[in-house]
């Protein structure tokens, strides 16, 4: 299956936006699900939310924050490229609810990641309050585009250079409380999702998080994606990716995401030495 | 009688042998890599016959009128037929015999347990009154498949005239492979979808490089796709696309499902969240389908561990131990819970990995894992066994000695326990009919399912079984899918005519 890279977008620094060539998935793809890309022979597989999609182009978005050896070189890809693989729609789609109001909550590039479940929730005639954070007002992705789909758009910026000055969950105290919101999504870090589950306990509000673990196969296959949710394991590949952020066990989540990090600077200076010869 | 020790004046008289004579030669040695070489080394372990040994092996088989061999072979390959051939030389003959019955014949002349299928029934084993004795009908098998690699002796059949019928295999393992192999011949237009983004299923993310080198692997899908077969990898049926999509949307008109075992068991004991925990599945996978024996050159990593222990006792607790040794681990501790008469491993597996240093800790069941202030393994907590009464598997079944604690040491955690058939294809396809344990309910002799127009054979029905097996069930299906598509072409032909 080709995967030709159609355009492709700088959102922010090291946060590219890559619309790619995926006739079977644009077709099938629903809020929350994911795809696993390979950019290129020698890559790992890395599951990426499914951000918009192009029934006339016959494309899917994703967006790529440069952080380690592979999303570098698949950044670095341009339009014309293809990716070596592309896999999905994988996961289930994200639990929408009906004529309520929802509370979105995304940090860094979890924000493009909120933007089809922001969507979804608002053709499902909820009333749509958006709380995002970036490090910077630099940092900032896809304003447009979210404020195309929510009744409110909040941002929280780390320096406090646009918008609230400190972090999203602080943004939401300042905001909401118990009782605020029915339902509620949220996507980003592991520390910024498990400090929304804390603040918004006790809030009657079912909000649903979505996990990002360590992949391989995204198809149930290894079991590496496995958490703990309300006591009970689950493989995020199949069976989330987003589940009850009341419920799972997200330092469990921190310590098994912290697996390879030595490795993947292994890598890194690996491709550095690579890259001086 | 001639002289074991001249080959050439043997094989010389090869035809005239009396059948006590055939008896009495020895059984040609298997040249191995040692292993303190091998245990490095991603390179494959037996190194195959040469012409010679090849011949020499072939002149032990007496060509009994009765073969039990034949019988002892799930899909029934003319064992003497073709040892016949390797003894006159005729290579590309005995690979030709063995592809009327067989369409791996590299893969199955390396991962069939031989020894309780077809070799078991070896008369010259039973004369000799020594199993080990069996003439060495898959190391033939291997030398006839090789060699037909190495000197490009392929024959691409003649496409047969087009059906005009399109079949879909979901997943390209063994089973998937067999079944399109069989149904191009006959005309069909074949597509093989495959969720992974390399071809072959569990024979390129489960069994080690060490005992089946990727590329045969790789020659026998290009072999498929010369014949006519389409491959199409990335594709996840019941999430990418589904069965009744197949069928009603994309034209066509039967579905093969292949899918495999691709869910890991765990054993549910405290401890199995810790960084160093892995199932066999994904250790395998790493190791094997993203190379990760060879990172950073490639991105995907695999923890590293000085003591590593594997708990399980079957094919994939070998190849998962034995991979262990090759990525570097200094000790590598496999932990079984019965004794070594009930490990379900093959002989050879489980020689070849103690030869290479793998300790075996049996009548040990694993209670908990260790772990440190950083949530890495640090060691693994077992109890000790002892057999009691058989169990419903007619092995006895293993009882815990109350008191018998003790701490294994170690940072790596595989857990090769068994797989269960994987429900994405299955979950998404109303109408199929599954058991408890999420397996494919077909005809055993024909692959149907349920659902019309849907075939399944290999691990998806079977649970955890062998390549061989898969590869009976989707030559099974194949003709079961040929007879129901050409009796749906009967009423045109006869206007035809």
């Amino acid at each position: 299956m080709s995967a030709r890279i159609l355009s492709k977008r700088q959102l922010a620094p090291e946060i590219t936006l890559l619309e790619v060539e995926a006739p079977r998935i644009q077709k099938r793809w629903r809020a929350g699900q994911f795809i696993i890309i390979r950019p290129l022979e020698h890559s790992e597989r890395i599951p990426l939310t499914i951000v918009d999609s192009s029934a006339e182009r016959q494309s899917i978005t994703m967006v790529i924050q440069a952080v380690g050896k592979t999303t570098r070189e698949a950044v670095a890809l341009e339009p014309g490229d293809s990716l070596c693989d592309l896999v999905g729609p994988l996961g289930e789609p994200a639990e929408i609810c009906a004529g309520e109001r929802v509370l979105c909550m995304a940090g860094g590039v979890g924000v493009a990641e909120l933007l089809p479940v922001a969507r979804a929730y608002k053709e499902a005639g909820n009333t749509v309050v958006a709380l995002c954070g970036a490090r910077s007002d630099s940092y900032r992705i896809l304003d447009e585009e979210l404020r195309g789909c929510c009744d409110e758009l909040h941002w929280a910026t780390d320096d406090g250079t646009y918008g609230f000055h400190g972090n999203v969950v602080q943004l939401l105290l300042s905001l909401a409380g118990p009782g605020s919101f029915a339902e509620g999504h949220v996507i980003g870090p592991i520390p910024m999702m498990k400090a929304a589950a804390e603040a918004t306990r006790g809030w009657g509000l079912k909000l649903h998080a979505s996990l990002n673990p360590v992949m391989i196969d995204g198809t149930g296959m290894c079991g590496g994606c496995r958490v703990t949710v309300g006591g009970q394991v689950r493989f995020a590949c199949v069976d989330g990716p987003c589940f009850d952020a009341h419920e799972v066990d997200f330092d469990e989540m921190t310590r098994r995401n912290r697996a390879y990090r030595d490795l993947e600077q292994v890598a890194l200076q690996h491709d550095c030495r690579i890259g001086l010869r | 009688m001639p002289d074991p020790e001249r080959p050439d004046d043997l094989l010389r008289k090869a035809d005239d042998l009396t059948p006590k004579e055939r008896l009495s030669l020895p059984k040609q040695p298997m040249p191995e890599r040692a292993p303190q070489e091998r245990r490095r080394s991603q390179e494959e372990v037996p190194l195959g016959f040469d012409e010679v040994h090849a011949m020499l092996e072939a002149c032990r088989c007496l060509e009994c009128k009765a073969k039990p061999c034949v019988a002892g072979c799930p899909v029934g390959v003319d064992i003497p037929g073709f040892i016949r051939l390797v003894r006159k030389g005729d290579f590309a003959g005995a690979i030709a015999k063995i592809r009327e019955c067989n369409c791996l014949p590299a893969v199955t002349g390396r991962v069939c347990p031989q020894e309780t299928q077809c070799q078991l029934h070896c008369t010259i084993a039973k004369a000799r009154k020594d199993p080990e004795e069996a003439v060495s009908i898959g190391r033939l098998e291997r030398f006839v498949a090789d060699w037909e690699r190495e000197h490009h002796a392929r024959r691409v059949e003649p496409p047969a005239p087009p059906t005009g019928k399109r079949v879909a295999i979901v997943g390209s393992g063994p089973a998937g492979l067999s079944a399109a192999g069989d149904l191009v011949r006959l005309g069909h237009e074949v597509t093989v979808f495959e969720a992974f983004h390399k071809m072959g299923g569990v024979l390129v993310y489960g069994i080690p490089e060490f005992r089946l080198p990727k590329e045969i692997v790789q020659e026998e899908v290009d072999g498929l796709a010369a014949q006519g077969v389409r491959f199409e990898p990335n594709v996840v049926i019941g999430q990418t696309v589904t069965v009744d999509e197949l069928l009603e949307e994309e034209g066509y008109d039967a579905v093969f499902l292949g899918t495999g075992a691709g869910l890991p068991m765990f054993l549910e004991i405290p401890g199995e969240h810790l960084i160093g925990v892995y199932s066999a599945n994904e250790y395998l996978t790493r190791a094997n389908l993203m190379q990760a024996y060879a990172f950073p050159k490639v991105d995907t990593p695999v923890v590293k561990a000085d003591r590593v222990t594997v708990v399980g006792g079957g094919n994939v607790a070998m190849d998962a131990a034995r991979t262990a040794l090759r990525l570097g681990a200094g000790e590598v501790t496999l932990i079984y819970r019965r004794s070594r008469a009930e490990m379900p491993a093959r002989a050879e597996e489980i020689h070849h990995a103690e030869e290479e240093g793998v300790r075996f800790l049996l009548l040990t069941n694993p209670m908990e894992i260790l772990g440190d202030e950083r949530g890495r393994v640090r060691g693994v907590r077992c109890l000790r066994m002892e057999l009691g009464e058989p169990d419903a598997s007619g092995r006895r079944r293993p009882v815990p000695v109350p008191g018998s604690e003790f701490d294994v040491p170690a940072e790596l955690v595989i857990e090769a326990i068994g797989n269960g058939p994987n429900p994405l294809a299955t979950s998404t396809t109303p109408g199929l009919e599954t058991d408890r344990k999420g397996r494919i309910v077909v005809d055993p002799a024909s692959g149907k399912t349920s659902k019309r127009g849907v075939f399944a054979g290999g691990d998806v029905v079977r649970g955890g079984s062998t390549v061989i097996l898969a590869m009976k069930d989707g030559r099974a299906a194949a003709r079961a899918i040929h007879e129901a598509l050409s009796g749906e072409r009967q009423p045109q032909e006869e206007v035809k005519a």
